[in-house]
């Protein structure tokens, strides 16, 4: 009982930040698979440095454990590949569907609805991919600082800084861009005015 | 949209960081969201062949019930509507503005397009046992190499279904 209120309660405030960051948007997600709009890069990258730092400071103190996702090649490949084309049609991932219709945008519905028909799906067919897709390159629970052999500080702030470096990047690429557009749009209006 | 600005991504996805790892200290749980459909999936099915549910591995292994996560999931939509609410922001659109400028306001090709995109990304999600939230943000942050692959993976998918769909190039 006492995990489902803090499962609401998390829920919550994760879903009040993604609406404040205004990255449950179709616009958004299409925006960043179009190199348009790099809000939810942002974002991602943002909840990761800051959390990823959180969260191993308090593993060394013995506060929290690690859960990880065992790294199946075929299972991690071919179902990252196939998510992202369904991404991109739908314009919503299964968290942000629901979060897109606590703002309104109904269409997530359908999403919703294709995305439970796809969950049974893949409960039919679980035992014929277990057997196959999900057998190749399967290297168990793997870390990058145990594929590497060393502390896990040498890869998260390393990390960290990529991202950063990264952001920063983004922030150049994306001013150069809008400045691109201004001329552009100024270049066509500007003789016959508008 | 203008006077829908929101907050900065970086604050708010900071924030949402802030969440992440509180949830993981206080309820030993990390974020994730595509369980929740295999298990509202098999409560659904089990309506209609309770027996066939039981038995199936799948369910066996995610069994049909209101967990941590799925509760997670529907706080998400409360949370959004909170915030979306109070600011104004909050918008009944069937059609999304981008779309509406490519394929124009039809309801019908749209729910067609999100409802098949939805089981396409749901079997995939599964078949990589997460998504953007279980393996881009709780994967990447632990350092998990399944994370950081299926966080390219799934860019790559989206990428190329956002160029078969709009085209090279962009409406701007």
């Amino acid at each position: 009982m006492t995990d489902l209120v803090y499962g609401l309660i998390t829920g919550i405030l994760f879903g009040f930040f993604l609406q404040k960051g205004r990255v449950l948007r179709y616009d958004k997600q299409l925006g960043a698979l179009r190199f348009q709009d790099f809000t939810i890069i942002k974002f991602m990258l943002s909840h990761i440095i800051v959390a990823m730092v959180g969260v191993y400071f308090l593993y060394d103190l013995g506060l929290v454990k690690l859960s990880i996702k065992a790294t199946i090649l075929g299972g991690v490949v071919v179902g990252g590949l196939l998510f992202g084309l369904g991404w991109g049609m739908l314009g919503y991932c299964p968290g942000t569907s629901l979060g897109a219709l606590g703002e309104g945008r109904w269409d997530a519905i359908w999403g919703i609805m294709g995305m439970l028909v796809g969950a049974g799906l893949f409960a039919e067919m679980y035992p014929l991919l277990k057997a196959t897709v999900l057998t190749w390159g399967n290297y168990g629970k793997l870390t990058i600082p145990q594929v590497l052999g060393v502390n896990h500080w040498l890869v998260v702030i390393p990390v960290a800084a990529a991202a950063a470096v990264f952001l920063v990047w983004l922030e150049r690429f994306e001013a150069r861009a809008a400045r691109m557009r201004t001329e552009a749009a100024e270049g066509v209006h500007t003789p016959g005015g508008k | 949209m203008d006077r829908d600005k929101g907050w900065n991504p970086y604050l708010a996805g900071g924030l949402s960081g802030l969440v992440s790892i509180l949830s993981v200290w206080v309820a030993g749980k990390y974020l994730g969201a595509s369980t929740t459909f295999v298990r509202t999936s098999g409560m659904i099915e089990r309506l209609f062949d309770p027996d066939r549910i039981a038995r199936m591995e799948y369910f066996i292994r995610e069994a049909p019930k209101i967990d941590w996560q799925w509760m997670m999931v529907v706080g998400i939509m409360i949370g959004s509507f909170i915030a979306a609410a109070s600011s104004g922001s909050f918008r009944l659109q069937a059609v999304p503005d981008m779309w509406r400028e490519r394929f124009g306001p039809g309801v019908g090709r749209r729910a067609v397009f999100a409802f098949i995109g939805g089981i396409i990304a749901m079997f995939g999600a599964r078949l990589a046992d997460g998504c953007p939230s279980g393996h881009g943000l709780s994967g990447s942050l632990q350092l998990a190499v399944s994370g950081y692959i299926a966080l390219a993976c799934f860019f790559l998918g989206g990428v190329v279904a956002a160029r078969i769909i709009y085209g090279r190039g962009g409406s701007r």
